[in-house]
Order: structure tokens, then C-alpha cells, then sequence
């Protein structure tokens, strides 16, 4: 992603991790409804939201994302039965995690996009680049390469 | 022709075994991919006919992308997905060997299947694909930001290429499907769904939740715009679905879970008591005339009464009593309280003892057809539906219409009469956007109807735009205005009621002529619309079905796909995919049954291959994969004295949720490994990861 949006400001990165049938579907919506959106975020797809393994995310913030974005289905309608209820769970303890890392909370947000709710997408999305853009980049307090070992 | 790279893990322990758990920690997995072997990525970036181009600069997007390490060539072209698009593919890989191919393009839920059929017609495993999505996710929603659109169309196909360095050919079983089907509502969509696939030879399990089927087509007096008698032409279907020995009926029965999948679903049906042996009776109401309870009767919408042990109707099918347990005295008070029906039954049909019964079904495909509910138009409060007497709604003003031909008026017509359009549809403020696409040609239907069939009568219709686009509408349209029904174009704000005479006055400005109208009429009649039905609501759920932002069930693609569904297996037919009239319905359910054939028909389906795999020498038997997975794909087995988890691939259906978990990256998702995202998170981060750098 790059760190410069052509006017030489500093823009935030984000990665929003999708699921195949309801978020990713809902960022689809959002295009084909033509709703304009921040375009600093990128769209990484994976079938479920529970494939999202805390440490991707813990790598996306020590690669140097600003913010991560998790979009799963509404409780209750996962394409697999029970993935998001899985990614709730792990999301929540995440976070508490996440102080100790010297990374704010509110630089990690879960939520819940069907494939209709294209206007729902842009909004979570519009907020999140707000949110983090008041956070500014992310700074470390302990270089990762420590925490991993 | 095709070189296909080993598998990555197996050269990474084979070259350097003691890194492999480490390297999982450490992310900087992409060091040693690919050192002494190029691959050969071709990149085709589409312009969409301007739906891309016009904002991403495209010709740049694929200069940035040709200057990729791996990638051996880059282009643009006007439409990727058409045949001479496909050429293209086709013949770069046949001359420049390629070896993967990204295609940035439209959503992968459009032509990702198109692609993988192109890679595998030029040889190449269909999973050495990746889909850039810069039209949904680049050009639609970010053109407000045309210089950064291309930028991020570059950034999406780089993560692409980035994926597709790491893709591994992927193989699938067959699973097999047999002919089985389960057909959910039993309304005009159910049944026609349900005679195709009995007369092709299918097994087929009709389930429907009222008492009878024939749905709301049975309760319409005519059909627009030929004015067939709704009954005369249904019930010979109705009676067709019993006589198919293929068909197995079950009213009064609900759908309560479907687990399993395509080729083998199993159903839990649950089907209410009757309360009436339907072998014994013979349906000679005996029994209804003794008994003691009244209740609005639903098939007339209320309007008239019927018993507590009753018949649906006098064409239901079957045609036989029951007793609504929510009102017979004995159902609900206990004892030996009333009974009258079982004292007078001569067939000793009566069984207050009757249990629910649960069926167990297991079959290969699904077709939902579970119809929609009419707007309840209480909610449209300016127009006191449910307040005024005289303000009814379509579906009364057809059982009404019905029964006056019957000779067995329900209530009083009067002489003036209005329609209203677009009650609980084109409203805002109700919430339905939608065009319910049947209140227009209904009401020409009901209003003309009323005038033959007493001229004397006037009737107006009050519309906002008169839509007759189907086929012989326009000119039924016409001939409702040579009857003499009078058509105003304007929507009336509100309606007022007399007190004494009940008669209501709507005040409604013409648009044509700008002039302010003000009558009294008789009866009012709302054209009410089309909204989801419960059950539709309840099946979505159960089946996990995507919706359509209106509430109704959305299908796998407006276009091609219009009665499948993203669940495979599953097929929607009638009004549960959006408002429509009854030749539509019919098509809609004939071609879900000819999609579900052409599915069942090929004996075999391919397993999804994109399944968990475990990586035995990492996997320390935790069984924390087992505890995650929703399908029951894993366990843990001995294997060559050590515990080891292990995946049933058919059972699998790859939601990763085991990958997810696993502590020790020993569960993969293919097609999703760790690698791969961590690959992807790396190009999305614009972290140079081209293969021989550091991470």
C-alpha cells in the first residue's frame, strides 16, 4: 500500500480481512451501488472470518497497518454454521491483548457486513479510516522483532 | 507444457527442516520461495468497457505490473471475459509457457469460474488463478479518487500476484448425488417445481406448511390478463401432485433444520397433527355442522367464518378435515370437554390422541419456493386499513370477486368504488422500494371485473405510474379503459371516514391535470404489495441463504444465475426471489427443477477442493481443530504410534476455522495457507517481498 496518496499527504493503511459469502459480497454491494468509500484499505478475502488467525493480524500491525478491519456475516448467518460467533470470541481477547503491544484497541475492529449492506460496508469502512487517522500511524512500543522472540 | 511448481512445504522441509516451526513465528516465510526456479505469471488487466478504465488508468496498472518479478507479461484489454479475451490467455500460455495467470477484472463471484475453465482448457490446474477485483472494489466505489483508484487497482493486483506465486494445483474427489429433492412451500412455484421434477423421474418431497397447497394462487378470483378462473386452472396441478407416485406430500408440516450439503442434506420435518384421520374421512362434513366454534376464516381473509374442525377449501388438496388446535374446545381446555365431531363422525375419523410427527429426510438438492406475505397494510396508517370498514385490500377484493360468483356473496360491494396503487410498495416510508410488479395488472383485473359486471357501478383507480409491461397487458390495460374504469394518476395522502354513512373520502390531486379531487366512495380497495413471507424469513436462516437488501431471497447472479443460490444445491423459484406474477413464477419454478436435474443428473459432483490439510510431523494431537470444526471433517487417529488429526476432505467444506486455530500451523486451508495471506498481507503493505529479499 503505498504511504503517499499523490498530494504528498500521509494517508492510513488499513487491511480488512473479508469472508467470501456475506462481507466481501457486502463490499461488492457497496461497488455496484456505486457508494463511494476512503480508498485506503485493502481487501484481503478468506472464506471465513474465524480463518483469521490472531497472528496475521499481530503481522499486519508489525508490517505497519494503521488499523485491521475484520467484516464476518451477521450472528447467526455464517456460511459455515458458527465461524463469526469463533471470531468474536478471539477478536475480544485480542484486543485486550493488544495494550500490551503498545497498539490501540480501537485500531482493531470486528463487525458484521452482509451481502446486501453495501451502504453498511462504506460506513464501518469510513469510520474506521476516521478513527485511525486520528490515531496516526502506528508506533510500536517494543520493536516486534523482540516480541516474536 | 505447463511446469507446475512442487509443493512449496514439501521443498521447505526437505531443503531446510529445521525452520519450518520457526519460520511460522518469525513471518519471513517468503525468503526462500523460489530462489532457483522463475515462474511464469501472465497479468490481464481488464477495462470492463469503461467500467474499469475510466478511472484506473489501466495501461499504467499493467506497465507497474509487467516491471513485477515472475511476472512474464502484462496487458490490458477491453474485455477480459469475452471469448477473444479468453484467446488472448489461451494463447500467451501456449507461447510464453506461462504457469499462472492473474486476471484483474470484475468480482471473482462473476467470472472467477470462466477464468478457471480458461486455465484448465489450456492445461493448467483452474487453481493457478488469482482475481484481482478492481472494478466492485476499485473503479465502482472509489472514482471520487480517480488518481489513488489506480494506485490501489495496482496495489490489488499486486496482492494477486503475490497470492498466485503461492498457489499449489488442487484436485477434488467426487462425491456422489443422487435424485433426490426437497421442494419447500407448496404454492403455485412449489407445485409446478414439484410435477416437473416427479415427471422427470425425481424423488421429490413437496413440504408445505399450511393445512393444503395451492398457496395464494388458490384464493385469486381470475388471472390477468386472459381472466382464466384462478381455481380451474390450479387445482387440476393440485390434484396432479397426490396422483404422482414420485411426489411425496407433506402439509401442515414445517422444514425445522437442514444440515449437510449438496448431494446429501438431511432435513428434519416436523409435521402438526391433524387430528383427523385423513385415510378414514371422507370429508362429509357432518362433523363441521356440529361444531360449536367460529373463526375468521384465513382463505377469506377473514371475511367470513369457518369452524373449528373445517376443510382449507372447497378445492384443497388434500381434501380432507382437520381441527385447528388453537381453538377447538377439547385441543385446548382438556378433559372430555365438547367432542361433538368425534360423536358424529360415521367414519370414526376423529383422533384427539394424534401426535407431531418428525420426518427425517435425507436428499440431494433444495428448492425454496416459499412465496411472500401480502403488505400488511395497517402499517401505511393515513389509509386506516383495519380502522374503516370499507377499506380492504386486493387479496379481499379477489375472495370477494370469487364468491360473488359462487352466488355466495361475502359483503356489500356498493356503487362507488377506488383503488389505491402502491400500498407497501414504491414507499419510502414504509421501507419497500421495490415495484411489487402484480398491483398494477390486478387492480385493471379487480376494477373491470366490478364494472362488467355492473356497469352502473364507477370505478377509479388511483395509481402512480401504470406499469402493463408483461405480455398482453398493455392491451388488457386498454380494455379496462373502454369498460369505463376510470384511471387518475395521483397517490392519495389520506383517507376519511364518515361516521355515520362509513363511506370514505379520499382527496387526491390529479397530476396530469393539477386539479384537487375530493370523493366519496363506497369501498375502498388497497392494492396491496409484495413483502418476504415468514417462512421465507425462517428458511434463510435455516439454509443461511444471502438476502437481497428489499427483504426477498437474492439469487447466485441477476443475470445468469437467476434461480440459483450461493448455498450449491439450493435453488429459489417464485415470488421468495422478488415480487412476480404467476407465468414467472411458473418459469422461475420450471427452471429451478431443470437446474436441479441438470445438478443431479451428472451421478458425481466435484468435492470442494479447497479443504483443511494437516501438516502431521507439526501437529501435536491437541485437538483443538476437532473442538472448531463445524462439520465434523476432523478427528484424531493413530498413525505409525503417534496421535495425529486428520481431515475427512468430503466432510471438509474449507472454512478454515481449524487453520485458524491450530497453534501450531500444522492445520492448513488450501488454497489459504498462512503463506499464502501472509503473501498477500505483504503486498497489501507494500513490503517489498519479490522472492530473493529479505521479508
Amino acid at each position: 500500500m503505498n504511504n503517499d496518496d499523490n498530494y504528498g499527504n500521509n494517508v492510513p493503511q488499513i487491511v480488512a480481512f473479508c469472508c467470501n459469502w456475506c462481507s466481501y459480497a457486502g463490499a461488492d454491494a457497496a461497488g455496484t451501488s456505486r457508494l463511494q468509500t476512503k480508498p485506503h484499505f485493502r481487501i484481503i478475502r478468506t472464506m471465513c472470518s474465524s480463518r483469521v488467525e490472531p497472528d496475521l493480524i499481530m503481522e499486519a500491525f508489525r508490517k505497519g497497518a494503521w488499523g485491521v478491519l475484520i467484516l464476518g456475516c451477521h450472528p447467526g448467518d455464517c456460511h459455515y454454521k458458527n465461524g463469526n460467533y469463533k471470531t468474536d470470541r478471539r477478536i475480544r481477547l485480542l484486543r485486550k491483548t493488544l495494550a500490551q503491544f503498545g497498539i490501540e484497541p480501537e485500531r482493531l475492529r470486528l463487525d458484521w457486513v452482509s451481502a446486501s449492506e453495501g451502504a453498511r460496508f462504506t460506513r464501518i469502512v469510513d469510520e474506521t479510516i476516521e478513527a485511525v487517522q486520528k490515531l496516526g500511524p502506528l508506533n510500536l512500543a517494543v520493536p516486534c522483532e523482540v516480541i516474536h522472540e | 507444457m505447463t511446469r507446475i511448481r512442487p509443493n512449496y512445504e514439501d521443498r521447505v522441509s526437505a531443503e531446510k527442516p529445521e525452520e519450518t516451526i520457526y519460520e511460522r513465528w518469525v513471518g519471513g516465510l517468503l525468503r526462500y520461495i523460489d530462489e532457483e526456479k522463475n515462474m511464469r505469471i501472465g497479468v490481464y488487466v481488464c477495462h470492463c468497457g469503461g467500467n474499469i478504465s475510466e478511472v484506473v488508468d489501466v495501461k499504467k496498472v499493467a506497465a507497474l505490473m509487467g516491471e513485477q518479478a515472475d511476472v512474464t507479461l502484462a496487458r490490458d484489454y477491453e474485455h477480459m471475459c469475452s471469448e477473444a479475451g479468453q484467446k488472448i490467455v489461451l494463447d500467451d500460455i501456449a507461447e510464453h509457457n506461462l504457469d499462472r495467470i492473474v486476471i484483474a477484472a470484475c468480482s471473482p463471484q462473476f467470472h472467477e469460474k470462466t477464468f478457471r475453465a480458461t486455465l484448465v482448457k489450456a492445461g493448467l490446474n483452474p487453481y493457478m488463478l488469482e482475481i484481482a477485483n478492481i472494478r466492485e472494489q476499485c473503479s465502482w466505489p472509489h472514482f471520487d479518487y480517480p488518481d489513488y483508484a489506480t494506485l490501489k487497482a495496482k496495489d490489488l493486483t499486486n496482492i494477486a500476484v503475490a497470492k498466485v506465486r503461492l498457489d499449489e494445483p488442487l484436485g477434488s474427489k467426487a462425491i456422489p448425488i443422487g435424485k433426490r429433492v426437497l421442494v419447500i412451500g407448496g404454492g403455485i412455484a412449489g407445485i409446478q417445481a414439484s410435477l416437473d421434477l416427479g415427471d422427470a423421474g425425481f424423488q421429490v418431497y413437496l413440504v408445505e406448511k399450511e393445512p393444503s397447497i395451492g398457496g395464494k394462487m388458490a384464493q385469486l378470483s381470475r388471472t390477468f390478463p386472459t381472466e382464466d378462473c384462478s381455481a380451474c386452472i390450479l387445482s387440476p396441478k393440485m390434484a396432479d401432485v397426490p396422483a404422482n407416485s414420485n411426489i411425496t406430500m407433506l402439509t401442515n408440516s414445517e422444514v425445522v433444520s437442514i444440515n449437510g450439503y449438496v448431494g446429501n442434506f438431511e432435513a428434519t420435518i416436523h409435521e402438526k397433527p391433524r387430528y383427523v384421520d385423513v385415510d378414514k374421512c371422507v370429508t362429509c362434513r357432518v362433523c363441521e355442522e356440529k361444531c360449536p366454534v367460529k373463526v375468521p376464516d384465513e382463505f377469506q381473509e377473514g371475511m367470513k367464518n369457518r369452524k373449528a374442525i373445517y376443510v382449507p377449501f372447497d378445492f384443497a388438496v388434500p381434501y380432507r378435515h382437520l381441527i385447528d388446535e388453537s381453538v377447538c374446545l377439547r385441543l385446548t381446555k382438556g378433559g372430555e370437554v365438547c367432542g361433538l365431531c368425534q360423536k358424529v363422525c360415521p367414519h370414526d375419523a376423529v383422533d384427539f390422541n394424534q401426535q407431531p410427527r418428525t420426518h427425517e429426510i435425507v436428499v440431494d438438492t433444495i428448492i425454496v419456493a416459499t412465496g411472500y406475505d401480502v403488505f400488511d397494510a395497517r402499517l401505511k396508517k393515513a389509509y386506516g386499513f383495519g380502522k374503516y370498514e370499507n377499506v380492504i385490500n386486493g387479496l379481499q377484493m379477489e375472495r370477494i370477486i370469487s364468491c360473488d360468483a359462487e352466488g355466495k356473496p361475502l359483503r356489500d360491494i356498493g356503487k362507488r368504488i377506488a383503488f389505491i396503487q402502491c400500498v407497501g410498495s414504491r414507499d419510502e416510508q414504509v421501507g419497500n422500494e421495490y415495484c411489487s410488479r402484480i398491483c398494477c395488472m390486478y387492480a385493471t383485473k379487480l376494477s373491470q371485473l366490478l364494472k362488467r359486471a355492473d356497469p352502473s357501478r364507477e370505478v377509479y383507480v388511483f395509481y402512480t405510474d401504470l406499469r402493463s409491461f408483461g405480455k398482453g397487458f398493455e392491451e388488457y390495460y386498454k380494455r379496462a379503459q373502454d369498460t369505463g374504469v376510470k384511471f387518475v394518476r395521483g397517490r392519495p395522502a389520506e383517507l376519511t371516514e364518515d361516521r355515520k354513512t362509513k363511506k370514505i373520502t379520499i382527496k387526491v390531486e390529479d397530476t396530469l391535470s393539477r386539479q384537487m379531487l375530493e370523493s366519496e366512495f363506497d369501498l375502498v380497495v388497497l392494492s396491496t404489495g409484495m413483502v418476504p413471507s415468514q417462512g421465507t424469513e425462517s428458511i434463510s436462516k435455516i439454509l443461511r441463504l444471502n438476502k437481497s437488501p428489499d427483504g426477498f431471497l437474492r439469487e447466485a447472479h441477476p443475470k445468469f444465475k437467476p434461480v440459483d443460490t450461493l448455498q450449491e444445491g439450493v435453488f429459489v423459484a417464485g415470488t421468495v426471489q422478488g415480487p412476480k406474477d404467476i407465468p414467472d413464477t411458473v418459469a422461475q419454478a420450471s427452471a429451478a427443477a431443470s437446474r436441479a436435474i441438470r445438478l443431479m443428473n451428472q451421478g458425481e459432483l466435484e468435492a470442494e477442493p479447497i479443504t483443511a490439510q494437516i501438516n502431521e510431523d507439526l501437529c501435536g494431537a491437541c485437538g483443538t481443530c476437532v473442538s472448531v470444526c463445524p462439520y465434523d471433517a476432523l478427528k484424531l487417529v493413530e498413525k505409525e504410534e503417534k496421535k495425529v488429526a486428520e481431515c475427512n476432505e468430503v466432510l471438509c467444506k474449507g472454512c478454515g476455522s481449524c487453520a485458524g486455530a491450530c497453534p501450531t500451523g500444522a492445520a492448513q486451508q488450501k488454497h489459504f495457507k498462512t503463506t499464502m495471506i501472509r503473501a498477500m498481507l505483504d503486498a497489501a503493505l507494500g513490503v517489498d517481498a519479490t522472492p530473493g529479499k529479505e521479508a
